[in-house]
């Protein structure tokens, strides 16, 4: 988006320039700055950002953002530099003359990390006055970032003029950040501009006033005031954001082990291959986002909307599949099912390596799962909020299906009283392939979710199966709100040990404890009760 | 019937497919062709994992070297005789390496192999080449703190890529504060021991180093990406120097783009992501994030070799989009050296090879000349890439000349004496303090 309006920008000043304005071709500094991006050299391309950024040419912002963008071209045998406009029309960049096309010999001119921050503070300096307000604000952000007292006239000179409220804020922040690391700032000036980062609190303040360096003392005072009061302000906050992300995790170990509580918990089957499931539907995704990229394009935000009924059938017909030809005839043999199962999956994950290659298949995030926004002190990003919605909507959709529909309630009667449930009439052995089909369907889902976050290889599954069982355990066999339960206790337990015990210390705690757990009550948190128990 | 339909199936989705599975058909016929072999052809035996874990780095390796071995052939092969290749899979198991290794010496009688990527996997090797003295082609940048005379490191010793890196990082993007994050493995442990030696040797404070580790394949990433984020907001400038190792890389590059850690605020570094870990990944929010190798495939040589390689690969391959990628580059070396030494000794010979190996040389893929070195690692040029959009990198910054590795860390304390002499010395780890050769025993 911002992108985009940049770019709009930026050709909306190349045709104003072209209609009104033609600088005279004199060699000045400005002409010798510019010249100095045929280089191809880092220093020099530097030096030329400083001059022409500084030069007040009109030409300055054009010649920047297409920088920014690697619009900006550079010919190393004429030394001559060109900007291509967003609508493929071209100017000389030393003189804003239009030109009928670049030599081929004319390359972008390359940027590193260092350059990179150069450009956004140049470009920063010079949309300070940007008539859309998203501009202004990007552009206050990267003076404050840069803080260099260079742009403290223009951040003035925008302040005066500022309407809008966010833009005026982020602007007297900026201002306080230069005035805060000025030399020849007065004693007052920085001792208001601490107070105003104050305000702002976050980890960026942070980073300003810990790298202060030499300040009066009254300043350095002041300063070490407001860290603590940022630091113990950021605790409370990395509380909350523990908490989020152990949710996140939850929801993430929930939604794999979902299927896994129908196939293992409801029916009592070792699934091995349940990650392998998991697996088909993340390949699944990775299908039809290949499909909409070649045929539909316009498509891609909504391939996952696609891909979760898809990847339900897919996965679902091979549980069935699975079901009639392998493990009805393993019911009641739990250590056979378990060898079957589990040289099943070494052989479906063989052969999606044989059809799609050993290596990660690239998913795309539709835009609607990518970056993230703060939440307080804390970023959230989207494809966790999601996955989180997700999870808890398959859950309830799931607990409604067996509570009130007629295959739910054949479900439960097989389960609780196999024989009893077949004198009544029920097809007991289509009964038992639709509800490993069922499990099998979910875990397809999960794998849709699951590409967001992971690699799609073939050893997607094996990550996520004994973590289901952990959950389906932990949580009580043949109970879904145990599983729910379990999964969230499970996630947030292991977001609060990481900081403290590191993330392979953590996940060993965690086996431990559950290990306890299970001595203290080998049935999980729920255990059900009744005749399902002896069966 | 089974391998059939699945052949099917593979020649329905796609050209690759076709190859793997012809692989794997070749695979089980790999023994019974060895066994009918004629005297006039010369085995090479390919130890690299095709299922598993790891088959996603290794498979293209075995492809390399099927290549190769193709291009010689047509050249009339190696002393008048074919090249003829042995593949097997040790499936990421690291004993089965080992039980395969002594398989293709043994039974297959092959001449020398080019296997392994895992540092493990090489450790559990090791004893089988010695025993049955044998030559092996380690392809894969590694710890170091090794020199076997039975195998030749053709991938970077830490200081042909760590080191460089560091420094890259000091001069030009003026780092101030180190996060070194790893997967829990021998590689990443030891690497960031030689690091953090050598950080506190320029002058960097323990509390700027934060070292973290993570189990193989961890793919929640949340914390910890918060957590570098909170350690670079320290007002010093911070880069992250990274080992992780696999598949935990795709979730972290996209935590890091989520939460709008950009490369020009916070760059990482890594040791173990190339074009082909990259071709997982939309690039696009990593554009300006480093890796440090001593090949890359966007490199433009003045004599068009590299340009050539990827020509020939891909045409070989049937895959335009085929990439190219460091550990390749290594056994593209590592093989022609070993093919000039045994056209120097008209022989296959394990320890007349092994002898003639050093101060071989062989031209790498970047334009420049490799040698081999007494202590049986090789001269590499260091590149430092930039990860550009199209999941390509653009070389920002390469050492002047070619880099010696060094088989024993100089920052070291317990190796910094130890120095790799198997022409001179005849020995893996002779202490230059003490005069003497420490032996296997150490």
């Amino acid at each position: 988006m911002l992108a985009y309006l940049s770019a709009r920008l930026c050709s909306l000043a190349l045709s104003l320039l072209l209609i009104a304005f033609a600088p005279p071709a004199l060699a000045g500094p400005f002409e010798d700055g510019v010249a100095k991006f045929a280089n191809d050299d880092y220093s020099d391309t530097e030096e030329a950002i400083g001059v022409v950024a500084g030069s007040g040419n009109p030409l300055a912002f054009p010649i920047i953002s297409a920088l920014q963008d690697g619009r900006l071209m550079a010919d190393p045998d004429s030394k001559k530099v060109y900007v291509t406009g967003t609508d493929g029309k071209s100017i000389d960049a030393a003189t804003g003359q239009p030109v009928a096309s670049v030599p081929d010999s004319a390359s972008a001119v390359r940027l590193n990390n260092r350059l990179r921050r150069s450009v956004d503070a140049a470009v920063g300096g010079l949309t300070l006055q940007s008539p859309d307000v998203g501009t202004r604000l990007q552009a206050a952000q990267s003076v404050f970032k840069s803080h260099e007292e260079t742009a403290l006239e223009a951040v003035d000179a925008a302040l005066a003029k500022e309407t809008s409220r966010s833009v005026k804020t982020a602007l007297g922040e900026a201002r306080a950040a230069i005035l805060l690391f000025k030399a020849d700032a007065s004693e007052v000036e920085k001792l208001e501009a601490v107070a105003t980062l104050k305000v702002r609190g976050d980890q960026e303040v942070m980073a300003l006033l810990t790298g202060l360096g030499d300040q009066p003392p009254s300043v350095t005072k002041a300063a070490a005031s407001a860290i603590g009061s940022i630091q113990s302000s950021l605790a409370i906050w990395s509380m909350v954001q523990n908490a989020w992300y152990g949710l996140s995790l939850g929801s993430v170990l929930l939604l794999a082990a979902i299927g896994l509580a129908i196939t293992f918990g409801v029916m009592g089957v070792i699934n091995m291959a349940h990650g392998e499931m998991v697996m088909i539907g993340a390949y699944t995704t990775f299908v039809v986002q290949e499909v909409i990229r070649t045929r539909y394009p316009g498509l891609f935000d909504y391939s996952l909307l696609i891909a979760v009924p898809l990847a339900f059938v897919v996965a679902g017909a091979i549980g069935v599949l699975i079901e009639r030809s392998i493990i009805r005839f393993l019911y009641g043999r739990p250590l056979e099912t378990l060898l079957a199962t589990w040289g099943l999956s070494l052989v479906l994950q063989q052969a999606v390596r044989t059809m799609f290659g050993p290596t990660n298949r690239e998913v795309g995030n539709p835009s609607w799962m990518s970056g993230a926004f703060e939440f307080g002190q804390i970023t959230i990003t989207y494809n966790r909020l999601w996955i989180l919605v997700f999870t808890l909507a398959v859950f309830a959709i799931l607990l409604a299906m067996l509570r009130y529909t007629a295959l739910g309630l054949e479900m439960r009667a097989v389960t609780q009283n196999r024989r009893m449930a077949a004198s009544m009439g029920i097809a007991t052995s289509r009964v038992d392939a639709l509800t490993f089909g069922l499990g099998s369907g979910i875990a397809g889902i999960a794998g849709v979710a699951l590409s967001q976050i992971d690699n799609v290889s073939p050893n997607l599954g094996q990550s996520y199966v004994i973590d289901s069982f952990m959950v389906v355990v932990f949580g009580g066999v043949g109970n879904l709100w145990g599983t729910l339960v379990g999964a969230f206790t499970l996630g947030i337990a292991n977001k609060f040990l990481e900081p403290v015990a590191g993330a392979v210390l953590g996940k060993i705690a965690i086996l431990v404890l559950i290990i306890l757990f299970i001595q203290k009550r080998p049935r999980g948190l729920f255990a059900l009760k009744g005749r399902a128990v002896e069966a | 019937m089974l391998s059939k339909s699945i052949h099917d199936i593979a020649a329905s989705f796609s050209r690759r497919g076709v190859l793997a599975a012809s692989a794997s058909l070749m695979l089980g016929l790999a023994p019974l062709t060895g066994a009918k072999a004629a005297d006039d052809t010369i085995k090479v035996g390919v130890l690299h994992s095709l299922s598993g874990t790891m088959a996603i780095s290794e498979t293209t390796l075995k492809d390399t070297i099927l290549f190769l071995i193709d291009q010689q052939n047509k050249k009339g092969g190696v002393n008048g005789k074919k090249l003829e290749a042995v593949v097997v899979d040790p499936a990421s198991n690291w004993p089965l390496f080992a039980e395969k290794a002594r398989e293709l010496i043994t039974k297959d009688k092959v001449s020398v192999v080019f296997g392994c990527w895992t540092s493990v996997s090489r450790k559990s090797v090791l004893p089988v080449f010695k025993e049955l003295n044998s030559v092996l082609f380690y392809p894969v940048q590694y710890e170091g703190e090794e020199s076997e005379r039975n195998v030749f490191y053709t991938g970077a010793a830490p200081n042909q890529q760590a080191i460089p890196a560091v420094d890259y990082l000091m001069k030009e993007e003026k780092v101030k504060r180190w996060v070194l994050a790893g997967t829990d493995y021998v590689y990443p442990r030891t690497t960031n021991k030689i690091l953090e030696a050598y950080l506190k040797s320029k002058g960097v404070a323990q509390e700027d180093i934060m070292i973290n580790y993570t189990p193989f394949g961890h793919s929640d990433w949340q914390t910890i990406v918060a957590d570098i984020k909170k350690f670079g907001s320290a007002g010093k400038k911070t880069a992250v120097v990274s080992t992780i190792n696999g598949d935990a890389n795709v979730p972290f590059y996209k935590e890091l783009g989520n939460q709008g850690i950009k490369a020009k605020d916070i760059p990482v570094v890594a040791f173990s992501v190339g074009e082909e870990e990259l071709a997982g990944i939309d690039t696009k929010p990593l554009v300006g994030h480093l890796a440090a190798w001593n090949y890359f495939e966007s490199i433009k040589t003045k004599d068009g070799s590299n340009e050539k390689f990827i020509k020939d690969w891909q045409a070989y391959t049937k895959n335009p989009k085929r990439v190219t990628n460091d550990p390749m580059e290594a056994h593209v070396i590592g093989f022609n050296m070993w093919v000039k030494a045994v056209e120097k000794v008209k022989s296959t010979d394990p320890d007349k090879v092994i002898d003639a190996l050093p101060g071989i040389e062989a031209p790498n893929l970047t334009g420049g000349v490799s040698k081999m070195l007494p202590n049986h690692h090789i001269t590499k040029p260091v590149f430092i890439g930039e990860i550009k959009g199209n999941g390509q990198f653009d070389v920002v910054w390469k050492t002047p000349g070619l880099v010696a590795g060094d088989a024993w860390s100089k920052e070291l304390d317990g190796s910094k004496d130890l120095v790799g002499d198997w022409v001179g010395k005849k020995c893996g780890n002779f202490n230059t303090k003490s005069n003497k050769c420490l032996g296997s025993g150490s």
